[in-house]
């Protein structure tokens, strides 16, 4: 039996979406790896191209795997903690679901049939655009009417986060996708900015895509389910409320490091630069947060495989904006901007953080959801993590040596004085390491199913005689 | 805290209004002075719009996510400056909706590509990359020359570019069509096309239909080529 005081029936389907697109962004993710590889594999096919395959891995990774799962969590994690069901009831919340999930579909299919905006992060076209702020506003009218009429006094902190990603993404998503159409029957249209006004907005939505989708969504997850699986209070409050607040005021100022050395005015290049370098502060910050609320529960780690991803995404998050703030600063990205270190430190920060904090929740989830006991095999998840770490290293240290060694070939003179090396020539040299990101690739796409095997056979075992419930009253973790 | 932080986590009204607020504060600071100082865009000569069948290449360009591999931006660097040209300059996209400055260079930047190789390696180029460069990642995009590249719409293009922006006369959205097939075909007489569009490149066409090829490369070869920076009329943009 479901919990009945909540709508458990969406977190579900959205659990069910998220371990779905998961895969499919992991598999297109390994294809275009190949391409890069072996450029045979686009196969002459227009729609197999690299360019309109690219958008299709981008998009199932964060708005299908990510969105799904930071929805899903959201609408799991305000109803315990506000013991309140779910505001609108059912159909909102289906509406929700099957809309985001045909945004999904419509925005992919629409990449490779050769519709894309071509702003990164912000391909489909004007009317899919419309579609999706629909869907968003009944989200958070769903979420914060929810936060509305809350039994608990207090606003979680996992809640902050999770609104501060809902509204910030609408606010980024109208505002970066402002386009007039050539006409309503069409899906072309021209964005309504241009050139050095554009590319500030796309990057304070690009990196804010980050920001608010990949990093304070998720740090609601990581406030609520780290907690949980560790059975610990998080471990300072105050040190959550000066990480809320500082993240969302930094991280806003932070797009300009996307445009060094452009014809973007110097200030705003600076502006982003500085703002860039603070927000490790924050950022840490929430790392130690997450980190230290498993102070006497370490030994947690050895049992529990999903609480293992939570912290390994954590430590994979302090990595990677540690990381960021050293690229934005403008002599490292003269080097590392337009080479493959940029795609090596996404990737630490979309694999090693976004996914799994993912994994972590999902694996607490499913048996939580499914009222089973626990996971079908704990020695199982030990695979997929450890394959799936593996996969990362050998991802992103192929990505650091490619890309700055790419950095370094274009830079680099002769005893003449001359350029050194042509383009082609740092092309022909990353190809070793383009191969081992494509094994790196293979590796978490391996993992990925042994978790997909691991949880189907889980809500295959039978039902649990006594149902996994936590006592509604100590729903918050810690308080 | 001057202001107790429990009194915010009680009010999810005032959180919501509270967040709005501290998230909009860069997003204001950092974009809008870029539409109201002066000087954000640079006052050069020859910057013009794109010729009908130009902007119908950077339709294709767009459309094929050609710059997830290609730059469009050449930075103030040294070496960039001598292995690609002239830095760009922010009055050499303010007709770029979308702009295509790119973020990942797979390929070698496009800023300046105009007129540094011939047509005929282009169409080879993009049919068959490796045939020209063997070391290329490129894919083949032959089935752009296969392709008859859609015109109709072309005055309801330029109409919304204006829309947004682009000083396209009426003049140049009525000739619209016909300016299109002139610079696709080599026989025309394209003297008020290069009036309208100074330096546009004409096409060899196959002599049967404009292509999406067409339109794709006559888009190449302009791009980075309307500046003249040995004219002393921009000498003031050099830093």
């Amino acid at each position: 039996m479901a919990n009945p005081a909540y709508n458990e029936a969406v977190v579900k389907k959205f659990v069910i979406a998220s371990v779905f697109w998961a895969i499919v962004a992991f598999l297109v993710g390994v294809y275009l790896a190949a391409e890069l590889a072996w450029p045979q594999f686009n196969l002459g096919l227009s729609f197999l191209n690299f360019g309109r395959l690219r958008p299709v891995h981008t998009s199932a990774g964060i708005f299908a795997f990510g969105g799904s799962a930071l929805i899903g969590t959201s609408f799991y994690v305000v109803q315990r903690t506000c013991r309140a069901r779910l505001f609108g009831g059912e159909a909102l919340a289906n509406f929700v679901f099957w809309g985001y999930q045909f945004f999904i579909v419509m925005a992919a299919l629409s990449y490779v049939m050769g519709f894309s905006k071509s702003q990164e992060y912000a391909e489909p076209a004007w009317h899919i655009d419309v579609w999706l702020t629909i869907v968003w506003v009944a989200y958070a009218v769903i979420f914060v009417g929810t936060l509305m009429k809350r039994e608990e006094p207090h606003i979680y902190v996992a809640n902050w986060f999770y609104l501060a990603f809902i509204l910030t993404i609408a606010v980024l998503h109208v505002g970066n996708n402002l386009v007039i159409p050539i006409s309503v029957y069409s899906a072309n249209g021209y964005s309504v900015a241009s050139g050095v006004q554009n590319a500030m907005i796309q990057w304070w939505y690009g990196h804010n895509a980050v920001g608010f989708f990949l990093t304070a969504g998720f740090l609601g997850m990581m406030y609520y389910f780290i907690p949980k699986a560790a059975n610990r209070p998080i471990y300072s409050y105050r040190l959550s409320v000066v990480h809320f607040w500082s993240l969302i005021f930094l991280y806003i100022w932070a797009g300009p490091h996307h445009l060094h050395w452009t014809a973007l005015p110097d200030w705003t290049q600076t502006l982003g630069m500085a703002f860039s370098v603070m927000l490790w502060m924050p950022s840490w910050g929430g790392m130690i947060n997450g980190l230290m609320t498993l102070s006497g529960a370490w030994d947690k780690l050895r049992t529990d495989p999903g609480l293992r991803f939570s912290v390994t995404a954590v430590g994979f998050y302090g990595m990677s904006t540690f990381e960021g703030p050293v690229m934005s600063i403008r002599d490292v990205n003269a080097l590392a901007h337009y080479t493959d270190w940029v795609i090596g430190h996404v990737h630490s920060g979309t694999l090693g953080w976004v996914a799994f904090i993912s994994f972590g929740a999902l694996y607490y989830l499913v048996p939580v959801l499914w009222q089973r006991a626990g996971l079908y095999s704990t020695r199982l998840a030990s695979w997929h993590y450890w394959i799936a770490t593996l996969g990362i290293v050998f991802y992103i240290s192929s990505m650091w040596v490619a890309g700055i060694m790419q950095g370094l070939m274009w830079r680099a003179y002769d005893a003449f004085g001359f350029l050194q090396y042509s383009f082609a020539e740092s092309v022909v040299a990353v190809h070793p390491y383009y191969v081992i990101r494509l094994i790196g690739g293979l590796m978490f796409l391996s993992g990925g199913l042994i978790m997909v095997y691991n949880l189907i056979q889980t809500v295959r075992s039978p039902v649990t005689e006594q149902p996994f419930a936590p006592p509604a009253a100590l729903a918050v973790a810690g308080e | 805290m001057f202001i107790r932080h429990e009194f915010i986590e009680r009010n999810a009204f005032l959180l919501l209004v509270l967040t709005l607020v501290t998230i909009a504060i860069g997003g204001i600071v950092e974009v809008v002075p870029l539409f109201t100082i002066e000087t954000t865009v640079e006052h050069v000569k020859g910057v013009r719009p794109y010729s009908p069948l130009e902007q119908r290449g950077r339709d294709i360009y767009v459309r094929e996510g050609c710059y997830l591999c290609h730059s469009q931006q050449i930075r103030a660097l040294r070496d960039e400056v001598e292995r690609y040209g002239h830095f760009s300059l922010a009055a050499e996209s303010m007709y770029d909706h979308p702009f295509q400055w790119g973020s990942k260079r797979i390929g070698p930047d496009l800023a300046r590509v105009g007129g540094r190789y011939s047509n005929d390696w282009h169409y080879a180029h993009l049919k068959n990359a490796q045939s020209v460069v063997p070391e290329s990642l490129m894919p083949h995009y032959a089935f752009l020359a296969e392709t008859p590249l859609e015109t109709d719409d072309i005055a309801s293009r330029l109409r919304a570019l204006r829309l947004v922006g682009v000083p396209y006369t009426d003049d140049e959205i009525a000739n619209a069509a016909a300016d299109l097939a002139t610079q696709a075909n080599p026989n025309a007489d394209n003297a008020d096309l290069l009036k309208r569009y100074p330096k546009a490149v004409m096409m060899p066409g196959n002599g049967r239909e404009v292509t999406e090829m067409d339109a794709l490369v006559a888009y190449l070869q302009v791009l980075g080529t309307m500046v003249d920076f040995a004219d002393p009329a921009n000498e003031h943009i050099q830093q």
